[in-house]
């Protein structure tokens, strides 16, 4: 029973794999249709170099964004949290750049900034950094009522509390806005390659399934799709793990694990 | 020499902003050593009163002096929940009023040790606060609150929410801890029994807004004072003391309905 939650979607993974595989092979279909899987896997060999240097490129890009999101979100959080005014004044902005498709504003953004690289940062950090500032705010926010009144009592100055009683609060809440941002900016990385649509070294894996789609390179495609779907599920692992590493010993989403 | 200490509230008064009447003008006197529970109906602004003892509300009128040993000192409150942060092991819950302080305080180990020890939970130094019992992180919340060691210990119906087997039990030690650190306490309850078994005195207060109805002194002069245990929960005198704070608190509830104002 303990593996269950391993063994499980494995075992449904290889039927769903071998089903696939069957029915590719029973039926014939051609492999710039739909390429089996024993195919994708053989593709994903052959170009192992280039894809996993275009992996390497689009996993920076993510990597920056996340963390361009994470601080700044933070500090935004910070002083929306200290005062009303500022977030009753900022916020409807933050919800602007939430809402606004980023392929609607990469390509002014490609524009603007003189290097590509830079360009899909800034596009794949707009697409990451709200669930931050939201989540983060809110967790600013919600504190116990009695431990508010407990650090009146003592007198606390207002850094005290907000290092002693607001960040440890917020703390599940950030880390539930960190595992949303890891996969959006992920997202953002890629839509961003999409539309600009770079070519040479500097390519990531959305130029590789664009280049693929248009040569009907269809094994490609799947390789290079499967490597940001492994890539979105690793970011998700990861920032769970952080999230259980922190929280494990007191917050109840956590101890209930293992 | 007898500790003459006393903090002294005169006219104390309390008005929410939108003009809600929470205490009418009350008059009291708490002794250095004394336990005095404040005895009164859900409502009846006996939170308030506590709330205004440890300074976390102000005043709409009157006056709270302290004079002697209370003057400038520390307080500790208890609140009706442990309010631990659950983020910190027990010990860490504990220190938080010294690590607050403005000052450092060189004996502050020492302190949280003895505090801690008062309230048997040494060995648990290190749990965290949703390893224990609804009891413990009380017997926790308490230790905080004595980590100071405060001259005066406000606190607002603690073990309302618990079990009564526990509460009996914390009653009791907290009645020990009581004798024996001599530690003035103001203890808010809505329960005629626990506030006849853990006071020396008990304040009995009206439905809103609140006023004092009358009091009832548990050892009177001259009788020998009686130890509180389960003894003294089937005595005459504790059938007795109960009966006068029934009355007394039926007195006030009364009232409120002779004009018509009860709920």
């Amino acid at each position: 029973m303990k593996y269950l939650p391993y063994a499980a979607p494995a075992v449904i993974g290889v039927i769903v794999l071998a089903l696939w595989q069957l029915t590719v092979t029973l039926l014939d279909v051609p492999p710039y249709l739909v390429p089996g899987p024993l195919l994708v896997a053989q593709t994903m060999a052959q170009d192992a170099d280039l894809l996993l240097h275009s992996l390497l490129v689009t996993l920076r890009i993510t990597a920056l964004a996340l963390f361009f999101s994470v601080v700044m979100g933070v500090v935004i959080a910070f002083l929306f949290a200290q005062s009303r005014i500022i977030e009753a004044s900022l916020f409807p902005y933050a919800v602007l750049l939430q809402v606004t498709p980023v392929v609607a504003i990469a390509p002014l953004i490609i524009i603007w900034t003189r290097d590509v690289q830079t360009a899909l940062v800034i596009c794949a950090t707009m697409v990451a950094i709200f669930p931050i500032i939201s989540n983060t705010t809110l967790g600013l926010r919600s504190i116990e009522p009695g431990l508010l009144d407990l650090f009146r009592l003592y007198r606390a100055s207002r850094w005290q509390t907000l290092l002693r009683l607001r960040v440890p609060s917020a703390l599940p809440y950030f880390f539930a806005g960190l595992r949303v941002s890891g996969g959006l900016a992920l997202i953002g990385a890629v839509v961003a390659e999409f539309v600009a649509g770079t070519g040479g070294s500097g390519s990531g894996l959305a130029y590789q399934i664009l280049m693929s789609g248009l040569q009907l390179n269809v094994p490609r495609l799947f390789a290079a799709l499967l490597l940001i779907t492994l890539a979105g599920v690793a970011i998700f692992a990861l920032t769970s793990l952080l999230s259980q590493l922190a929280l494990r010993h007191w917050h109840e989403s956590e101890f209930g694990q293992r | 020499m007898p500790d003459t200490s006393t903090i002294r509230l005169r006219n104390l008064s309390f008005a929410y902003p939108n003009g809600l009447r929470a205490l009418a003008p009350v008059d009291l006197d708490i002794r250095a050593g004394e336990f005095v529970s404040i005895l009164g109906p859900s409502g009846c602004g006996k939170s308030t009163l506590l709330r205004l003892l440890g300074g976390l509300l102000t005043p709409s009128g009157g006056s709270i002096e302290a004079d002697g040993d209370f003057a400038g000192q520390t307080t500790g409150f208890v609140f009706q929940s442990p309010t631990l942060m659950p983020w910190a092991n027990v010990e860490a819950n504990v220190r938080l009023p010294h690590a607050l302080a403005a000052t450092r305080d060189s004996d502050a180990s020492a302190r949280i040790d003895h505090a801690l020890q008062m309230v048997g939970l040494h060995d648990f130094r290190h749990a965290y606060p949703r390893e224990l019992s609804g009891g413990m992180q009380m017997r926790v919340s308490i230790a905080r609150a004595l980590a100071k060691q405060p001259r005066l210990l406000l606190m607002d119906e603690p073990f309302a929410a618990l079990d009564e087997i526990t509460r009996h039990r914390l009653d009791r030690d907290l009645r020990e801890l009581w004798a024996a650190e001599k530690l003035t306490t103001v203890f808010v309850t809505h329960s005629v029994f626990e506030a006849v078994f853990l006071s020396t005195r008990i304040i009995v207060m009206s439905s809103r807004p609140g006023r004092i109805v009358g009091e009832v002194t548990i050892d009177q002069a001259g009788e020998a004072v009686t130890p509180r245990n389960d003894e003294f929960r089937i005595s005459e005198q504790f059938a007795r003391r109960c009966a006068e704070a029934s009355r007394l608190l039926n007195l006030g509830m009364n009232e409120d309905e002779f004009r018509g104002q009860a709920a």
